[in-house]
C-alpha cells in the first residue's frame, strides 16, 4: 500500500485497484474546528480533479478535489455526525470516499509522503 | 481543497492590496500562537488555539480580545452635542456623561455610514470609538460635516482590549479595584501602574464584560497582566464574528451598510424618541416612513436545518427561485450547537416561525425565522 498527496492537501491511499481519499493533517490544521463534511455517494463516476467533497469549518467552505478517476464504493458516512472526526485523525479515521480506481497509474504525478511532508513545511 | 470563502476576508474585498499595518500588540500575540490574518487594514489574530475552544472558553470563563484597529476619537468644542447631532439619531442632550451611548453615523439616503459607541465625558468632550474599516472615512466624513471649531482628535497611539465572560469581572477587579462597580453601559477612569485607563461595561459578546482603553506603550504589560489570571485566555477575531453573531449584534460591512436603514436592521433602538420627533439628522424622512408602513426588508435571525453552515452572500429565495432576500451573516454556532445567520428577508417573512429558503452554490437549504439573540445576554445591569 502506498499514500499519495496533491497540491491540493488531498490524500490517496492505493491498495491494488481500490483508493481511500481524504485531506492531510495539515489540511485539517489549517481549516481548523471542522464542522460539516459531506462526500459522495456510492457509484458516483468521478474524474481526477473533480470537486467531489466539501468540507466545512467554522470559518470557511471548502471543495475537496480527487486525486484520482474511478467509482466511488463507499462515502464515509460517519463524518455526517462526526466531522470532528476529520480534525482528530484526517489521515485515518476522517477518510472521506473509497473508489475502484480507472487508472491506476495516475497516482505518477502525485507526490509521495516525503515529498508532501516538504512541499507543506514551505507552505 | 480550496477555500470558497472565508470569514474573516469575506467582507473585506473593497479592501485594496494596501501595506497592512501592525498594531500595538501585533508580537504579542504572535508570541502567544496567534494565527495572522488581515482585517481592516491590520494584521490580527484571527484565532489561537482554534475558533470553537476559544467561543465557548468566552461563554464559561473571561477571554480578552485586541480590536486596537477601532478607531477612537475625541471630539471637543462648542456646539459639540448639535454637531454630532446632525449627523446621527442620538439624543446627546440626554445622554449622562460617561455613559456609552450605540449611535448610528446617517447616510443621506437612510442608509448606514457607520455604527458607533459615544461617551460624553466630563467637561464636555464626547469619547467615540467607531469600526476600524470605516474609520478614515468617517473622520473625513465628520471634517467634511461639522464646524471647523470642533475638534477631532484621532488617538493613533491607543489601543483598546475587551475582556469579556461571566468571569472577566473576577479577573480585572483583582487587577483594577472598582471596576466591578461599573454597570452595564457605564464607563469611567481608572489607574493601572501610573497609566491613564478608560474602561467601560460593554462589549460585543452578549456576556458581561469590559473594554478598556490604553496608551498604545502600556497595553502589552496590561495584555500579559490581563491573561496571566486564570480566568483569561486570549481570543481571536473567529470568535469574536461567532460570539457576536450568536447575541444578535450586526457588523458593519456585512449586516449593516449603506443600503441598510436602522428600521430594516431592526435598530430602532438608536432612534431616540426626540430625535424621531423632531428630526435633524440624514435620512430622517425615509426612516419615518419606514417606521410607519414597515421596511421591505427586516433584518432576521435564522436557524439552518442540518449541519451546513449558510454564509454570507447565500440568498434568500421564493417558491419560484427568485431571489427575495440576502444572508448577511452566518455561521456554525458554537454554543447553539447548529448553523445560525442573519438575514434580511420580506417583512411577511420576518415573524418567528417562519421557514424561509435558502440557495447557497446550488445548493438549497432550508431556515426557519427566530427571535434574536441566539443566546440570551447576560449583561450586569445593576451593580453587585
Amino acid at each position: 500500500m502506498s499514500r499519495y498527496y496533491t497540491e491540493d492537501h488531498e490524500w490517496v491511499e492505493v491498495d491494488g485497484d481500490t483508493g481511500t481519499v481524504g485531506i492531510s493533517d495539515y489540511a485539517q490544521s489549517q481549516l481548523g474546528d471542522i464542522v460539516f463534511v459531506e462526500v459522495p455517494d456510492e457509484g458516483k463516476q468521478i474524474a481526477k480533479g473533480d470537486d467531489v467533497a466539501v468540507v466545512e469549518s467554522v470559518k470557511a467552505a471548502s471543495d475537496v478535489y480527487s486525486p484520482v478517476s474511478g467509482t466511488v464504493i463507499e462515502g464515509n458516512a460517519a463524518l455526517a455526525d462526526a466531522p470532528e472526526t476529520v480534525n482528530e485523525d484526517a489521515e485515518g479515521e476522517g477518510w472521506f470516499f473509497k473508489l475502484t480506481l480507472s487508472d491506476p497509474s495516475e497516482v505518477e504525478s502525485l507526490m509521495n509522503e516525503a515529498a508532501y511532508a516538504e512541499f507543506a513545511s514551505k507552505l | 481543497m480550496s477555500q470558497d470563502q472565508t470569514a474573516e476576508t469575506a467582507g473585506d474585498s473593497d479592501v485594496e492590496e494596501i501595506a497592512l499595518e501592525q498594531l500595538p500588540l501585533d508580537q504579542w500575540h504572535r508570541d502567544h500562537g496567534g494565527r495572522m490574518v488581515p482585517f481592516a487594514g491590520y494584521e490580527m489574530p484571527v484565532q489561537y488555539e482554534g475558533i470553537m475552544a476559544e467561543h465557548l472558553w468566552t461563554r464559561e470563563h473571561a477571554g480578552l480580545f485586541d480590536v486596537s484597529h477601532m478607531g477612537q476619537l475625541i471630539f471637543s468644542g462648542p456646539g459639540i452635542d448639535a454637531a454630532l447631532e446632525a449627523l446621527m439619531p442620538a439624543d446627546l442632550a440626554a445622554a449622562k456623561p460617561g455613559h456609552p451611548v450605540y449611535s448610528l453615523l446617517m447616510a443621506e439616503n437612510g442608509g448606514i455610514l457607520d455604527d458607533l459607541m459615544l461617551t460624553k465625558r466630563d467637561g464636555g468632550s464626547v469619547y467615540m470609538v467607531v469600526n476600524g474599516a470605516c474609520k478614515w472615512d468617517d473622520i473625513a466624513h465628520f471634517r467634511e460635516h461639522m464646524p471647523d471649531e470642533i475638534d477631532i482628535n484621532y488617538m493613533g497611539d491607543q489601543a483598546l482590549l475587551a475582556l469579556q465572560g461571566p468571569e472577566a469581572v473576577t479577573a480585572l477587579d483583582r487587577l483594577i479595584p472598582g471596576v466591578a462597580a461599573l454597570v452595564f453601559m457605564q464607563g469611567g477612569r481608572f489607574q493601572w501602574q501610573g497609566h491613564d485607563l478608560w474602561i467601560s461595561r460593554s462589549g460585543y459578546t452578549g456576556e458581561d464584560g469590559f473594554e478598556i482603553s490604553v496608551p498604545g506603550e502600556a497595553v502589552e504589560a496590561l495584555a500579559d497582566a490581563i491573561t496571566v489570571q486564570p480566568e483569561v485566555k486570549p481570543i481571536g477575531l473567529g470568535a469574536r464574528d461567532s460570539l457576536r453573531l450568536e447575541a444578535d449584534l450586526p457588523l458593519y460591512g456585512h449586516d449593516l451598510d449603506t443600503e441598510t436603514t436602522p428600521v430594516a436592521a431592526a435598530l430602532g433602538f438608536a432612534l431616540k424618541k426626540r430625535r424621531r420627533e423632531e428630526g435633524g439628522f440624514p435620512g430622517h424622512e425615509r426612516i419615518m416612513l419606514e417606521r410607519e408602513n414597515g421596511p421591505i426588508l427586516k433584518r432576521v435571525g435564522l436557524i439552518v436545518e442540518g449541519r451546513q453552515p449558510v454564509r454570507e452572500g447565500a440568498m434568500v429565495v421564493d417558491g419560484e427561485g427568485s431571489e427575495v432576500g440576502r444572508v448577511t451573516s452566518g455561521g456554525f454556532a458554537p454554543t447553539v450547537q447548529k448553523p445560525i445567520a442573519m438575514a434580511y428577508v420580506p417583512t411577511a417573512l420576518a415573524t418567528p416561525g417562519t421557514r424561509v429558503t435558502l440557495a447557497q452554490r446550488g445548493k438549497i437549504h432550508t431556515g426557519e425565522v427566530v427571535a434574536m439573540p441566539f443566546v440570551p445576554h447576560r449583561y450586569v445591569r445593576k451593580g453587585a
